[in-house]
């Protein structure tokens, strides 16, 4: 028999994680090094189609589309992470707040909680744009007020899980303070869910990033975006179709890989959620 | 059987139906929508687009070639010194209200375009007046300060129809003018509809029944609404890229004309760094205008270095006077002590010309180490608000599509902020110059005074790529001024 390791392998683990690796290899990479400066502009050079220049062709200015799928992924990575980041912060603490103290604060967390999740993260990003004005710090907050419901919900879920279990019980008991009781007993028992849930929502907050940049909210030109590259090559999608499939493709693998590790890394951190679904 | 005799009569309706009576409906795409729908109260030219000799009409109109033709006023005389103009009106024109049109209305109407509390945005067209007398009901008579070369063309502009004093001051939502259609509805974000005026005063030559414009922004959903017969006219199609495969389709008429519109980057000329001439002339070394309207606008219109139509009599070509030189404009930048380097923003308007303008515009700065930040800025309600009246801005870009538009580099607080006397003092020369050939010399100086001096960035002449339904006829090919002038316009079958 071969050695177990800690965490048990399954295919959807092994894929998703090197979709991911490969995605944030990418991004690292695109600090030090393009191809091409992405955002080099040579009209002469335009359209041209993969393998023509560069690896994957150029756009309608004729910059390197390889370079711009590149940083591309840092852009994306970039507004996506502290967003999911932020959210899951403040989320994780108002579930845990409600688990712990129940009542009234509870049913005002989670109501206001539903009141949050009504909106479409693009709709709260029009608004905060309409705030502090479109760019990346709008889309950053948009879609962190978007996570937090999500993480208030699932860490309220399985907290109140962890809250009914006897060692707890028997903390309340010799008088430990709940914050006390969440921050050493709880919250052990529920960062495998939440390390899920942030992988899940790392893929959906890319697709929204996208989106955001679709329609010009997010990351602002010339900075590369995967979003804005496919408004951009709509209108050339006779001419060059390349332009519009290679964004496509990057973010349609971007999404599957971290949705592939979410579900590994559930199935594999804890056999007991398996099935229940952890997208609240 | 019957059932399939049935299906047969119908579809043999169905098919014949068309060619009893041509279409007497008209869809014309639009990129932008207007604000308003008074054109004296307000710049965008969305609302001329609009209304412009559809719903209003001025006493003269510019043809489809740019000519002035009679229109309200059925002839004029002008006076040997050029002070006294002396109109003839038309007969049994009525508004869309039913009053009558005389006179009294045309003075009303440049008296409210003229008052100093009018938010007219081409004042300087009413400046020379000095008084308007209506000695009967068909005549107006307008005495002059001084001799204006250009009066009898910028009244035939949007800012010059004549409204009616009972409906002037509700204009903008419900228009009522004396055109050959009136106003329907106008449902917010998509569409204004027009009807036809059954008391137009030349009513045979209308042949329309209902026209709608709708405003779709997006240059792909803009095709997509052409080819499924959306929208059968798009006089101005926003994605210069799409266009070569309409001149492919033979169900659509693509034409390639010019416009008025001088594409220009506008510099803030009293704001650091662009109070320096160096500077600005440093940034016009920069950029590489053919290869911008390569980028821009796929090869699509004319270089420009100053700010004057191609199209007119007037025009020098003055491209060359600040070439494309990146060495001389680092050297420029270096002496006016910029050497390491630059940080500014554009305030650039989604439509493509623009927005793809200022990209280009950035990569080219970059080569000269000046780093050029782009602000999308949603045209007309942000821009008008940030840039033409608050003046809070580095660059932008936008096109000017009046004709002979020069003298708005001479207006005090135009959005430029440039102030130099001798361009002011031409330009109201060459204004009050009624003979034409010294009043061309007069335009070339102005223009080369501009060119040196770059207030803003010359860029290029903007096309008009329109593209319609082989079966339309009437449609402008030029824009000579902004207008979608639908008067004339019908289908073949």
């Amino acid at each position: 028999m071969t050695k177990r390791s800690r965490i048990p392998l399954n295919s959807a683990l092994v894929v998703g994680g090197i979709l991911t690796a490969l995605l944030i290899v990418t991004a690292l990479v695109s600090l030090v090094w393009t191809p091409e400066v992405p955002t080099r502009v040579r009209v002469v050079m335009r359209l041209k189609g993969p393998g023509e220049v560069g690896l994957l062709g150029t756009d309608h200015f004729g910059r390197d589309v390889a370079s711009l799928l590149m940083v591309g992924a840092w852009n994306s990575l970039a507004i996506a992470w502290p967003a999911v980041l932020l959210g899951a912060a403040i989320g994780t603490a108002i579930g845990c707040a409600a688990a712990a103290w129940k009542g009234i604060a509870d049913e005002i967390a989670m109501r206001v909680s539903d009141v949050v999740f009504a909106f479409p993260a693009v709709l709260s990003a029009i608004m905060i744009g309409a705030l502090v004005g479109s760019g990346p710090l709008a889309a950053i907050l948009a879609i962190a007020v978007f996570n937090v419901p999500v993480f208030a919900r699932v860490t309220r879920g399985v907290a109140l899980q962890v809250w009914t279990l006897d060692y707890i019980a028997a903390a309340r008991a010799i008088g430990k303070h709940p914050l006390r009781i969440t921050w050493e007993d709880v919250m052990p028992n529920i960062a495998g869910a939440l390390i899920v849930q942030v992988t899940i929502q790392l893929a959906l907050a890319i697709l929204t990033e996208a989106g955001l940049s679709y329609l010009g909210l997010g990351v602002r030109p010339p900075n590369p975006s995967w979003g804005r590259m496919l408004s951009d090559a709509q209108t050339y999608l006779s001419q060059a179709p390349h332009l519009a499939i290679a964004p496509g493709i990057a973010i349609a693998l971007s999404v599957l890989g971290l949705n592939l590790l979410g579900d590994g890394l559930r199935d594999a951190l804890d056999p007991t959620l398996k099935g229940r679904g952890a997208t609240a | 059987m019957t059932k399939r005799l049935l299906t047969a009569a119908l579809l043999l309706s169905v098919s014949v139906i068309p060619a009893f009576a041509a279409k007497t409906s008209l869809v014309v795409g639009m990129p932008i929508e207007p604000p308003g729908l008074d054109p004296t109260v307000a710049a965008p030219v969305a609302i001329r687009e609009v209304t412009l000799a559809n719903l209003y009409e001025g006493l003269v109109r510019i043809d489809r070639t740019g000519k002035v033709q009679p229109l309200l006023a059925k002839s004029w005389e002008v006076s040997p010194d050029g002070l006294t103009y002396t109109f003839r009106l038309q007969e049994g024109v009525k508004f869309h209200d039913g009053t009558t049109f005389d006179s009294a209305d045309v003075k009303f109407a440049f008296d409210r375009a003229r008052d100093p509390k009018s938010t007219n945005a081409q004042k300087q067209i009413f400046a020379p007046i000095e008084s308007i007398e209506t000695p009967d009901p068909q005549t107006v008579v307008i005495k002059l300060k001084n001799p204006s070369g250009n009066f009898l063309t910028y009244l035939g502009w949007g800012d010059a129809v004549i409204v009616a004093p009972e409906t002037a001051a509700t204009n903008a939502s419900n228009p009522v003018g004396t055109g050959p259609f009136k106003f329907k509805t106008w449902t917010r974000g998509d569409r204004v509809e027009l009807t036809k005026n059954p008391d137009y005063w030349q009513k045979d030559k209308v042949k329309l029944e209902n026209v709608t414009f709708r405003f779709i922004s997006d240059a792909q959903a803009q095709v997509a609404a052409l080819r499924a017969g959306d929208v059968d006219a798009f006089p101005n199609l926003g994605a210069p890229e799409l266009f070569a495969e309409f001149q492919k389709d033979n169900r659509f008429k693509a034409v390639a004309g010019n416009t008025e519109g001088e594409t220009v980057a506008g510099m803030n000329n009293t704001k650091k760094p662009f109070d320096d001439v160096r500077v600005r002339r440093a940034l016009m070394h920069a950029i590489d205008r053919k290869t911008l309207i390569e980028g821009a606008y796929s090869g699509f219109g004319t270089p420009i270095g100053s700010f004057f139509s191609p199209n007119h009599p007037a025009y020098v070509d003055m491209t060359g006077a600040v070439p494309y030189d990146p060495a001389k404009a680092k050297a420029l930048l270096k002496e006016a002590g910029y050497g390491d380097g630059l940080s500014i923003t554009i305030k650039a308007p989604q439509m493509a010309y623009a927005s793809r303008s200022a990209e280009l515009i950035a990569a080219m700065l970059s080569e000269v180490g000046v780093e050029l930040k782009i602000i999308p800025t949603e045209f007309p309600a942000k821009w008008i608000e940030e840039v033409f009246k608050n003046k809070d801005y580095d660059v932008t870009i936008v096109s000017h599509t009046e004709p002979l538009d020069i003298d708005i580099f001479a207006r005090d607080n135009y959005y430029f902020n440039y102030k130099n006397d001798k361009f002011k003092q031409l330009i109201a020369d060459a204004a009050k110059t009624t003979d034409e050939k010294a009043r061309f010399a007069k335009y070339a100086e102005a223009q080369k005074i501009l060119a040196e001096d770059v207030p803003a960035l010359f860029l290029f002449q903007l096309p008009k790529l329109g593209v319609w339904n082989a079966k339309l006829q009437g449609l402008w090919e030029n824009s000579p001024i902004p207008v979608n002038d639908v008067t004339e316009v019908s289908w073949t079958e």
